[in-house]
């Protein structure tokens, strides 16, 4: 196994990590919800109002945050190297997959394990090695 | 109140993608890069959000009501069936393709990013496309 250690990040991805246990933390301990990104969205879909206003409220945080986080420190960069019509066919997989597979990345992999679900465990390593394959063809075999 | 601390929750949530990584989708792709130079970084972000989350859940269950008196809505759903297995295998697919999942997709267009809005609106057709298949069946 090959480590590129020269973009290696440990504590800030700990923190970091720490940080979306905590906002999971206390989206459960106020609203009594699941922070999983991908049925929060598909939520506002569903025409039940009463349960509308936190689902946009949690996802108007979520937006406003790289702004909110600007005003005091630099923000890190981001490099979408994916083409236009990659990121079409990439959003439209990850809508539809997420809805078949009842969750995404935070609600199988941060809110599922932390409840130690088999369930989401068993997402997780799926769409985990989903994506090391297809990184895979496109870095090694396509490219 | 609720939705402020709901607003709360979801600027932490963005906050945590940002200095983590997450929310870089070169970062994302060098991690799911197993088979080149890897980078495994966002190994640590799950560790670190588990490390708390197994704690927060835990308790809140055993609570039975949030903090301030409301019911959980958590799902126990336990099923593990073909369903599961194919929407996240086509999840990952499509993770692995542009580097973004959801949460740092939605945090990409709040930073103004045509691409990172580009992948929102597939990702909404995704969802409403699974809706109008649903309904017909």
């Amino acid at each position: 196994m090959d480590i590129n250690w020269a973009v290696f990040t440990p504590w800030s991805s700990l923190l970091g990590g720490i940080m979306i246990g905590l906002a999971s933390a206390l989206l459960v301990f106020t609203n009594g919800r699941s922070a999983g990104i991908s049925g929060i969205v598909a939520g506002v879909f569903n025409v039940k109002t009463s349960d509308l206003s936190w689902r946009l409220a949690f996802l108007l945080g979520l937006l406003v945050a790289p702004v909110s986080y600007s005003l005091f420190f630099a923000l890190p960069e981001s490099v979408i190297e994916s083409s236009m019509a990659g990121l079409v066919v990439a959003g439209f997989l990850v809508g539809i997959g997420t809805r078949i597979g009842g969750g995404c990345t935070s609600g199988h992999g941060v809110v599922g394990l932390s409840r130690l679900s088999i369930r989401s465990l068993v997402a997780t390593i799926t769409f985990m090695v989903g994506g090391f394959v297809i990184v895979y063809f496109m870095k090694h075999v396509f490219s | 109140m609720k939705n402020i601390y709901a607003l709360l929750a979801g600027l932490i949530f963005g906050f945590g993608l940002i200095v983590s990584g997450m929310a870089n989708p070169e970062k994302v792709i060098g991690f799911l890069n197993i088979f080149g130079r890897w980078d495994p970084s966002l190994a640590f972000v799950l560790g670190g959000a588990i490390f708390v989350g197994v704690f927060s859940f835990k308790y809140i269950v055993k609570r039975e009501k949030t903090l301030l008196g409301g019911s959980l809505h958590l799902s126990n759903e336990k099923s593990i069936n073909k369903r599961l297995i194919f929407g996240s295998l086509i999840f990952g697919l499509g993770w692995g393709v542009a580097g973004f999942c959801p949460g740092p997709a939605l945090v990409s267009l709040g930073m103004g990013s045509l691409k990172g809005a580009m992948f929102v609106i597939a990702m909404l057709a995704g969802m409403l496309a699974f809706k109008l298949v649903q309904k017909n069946n």
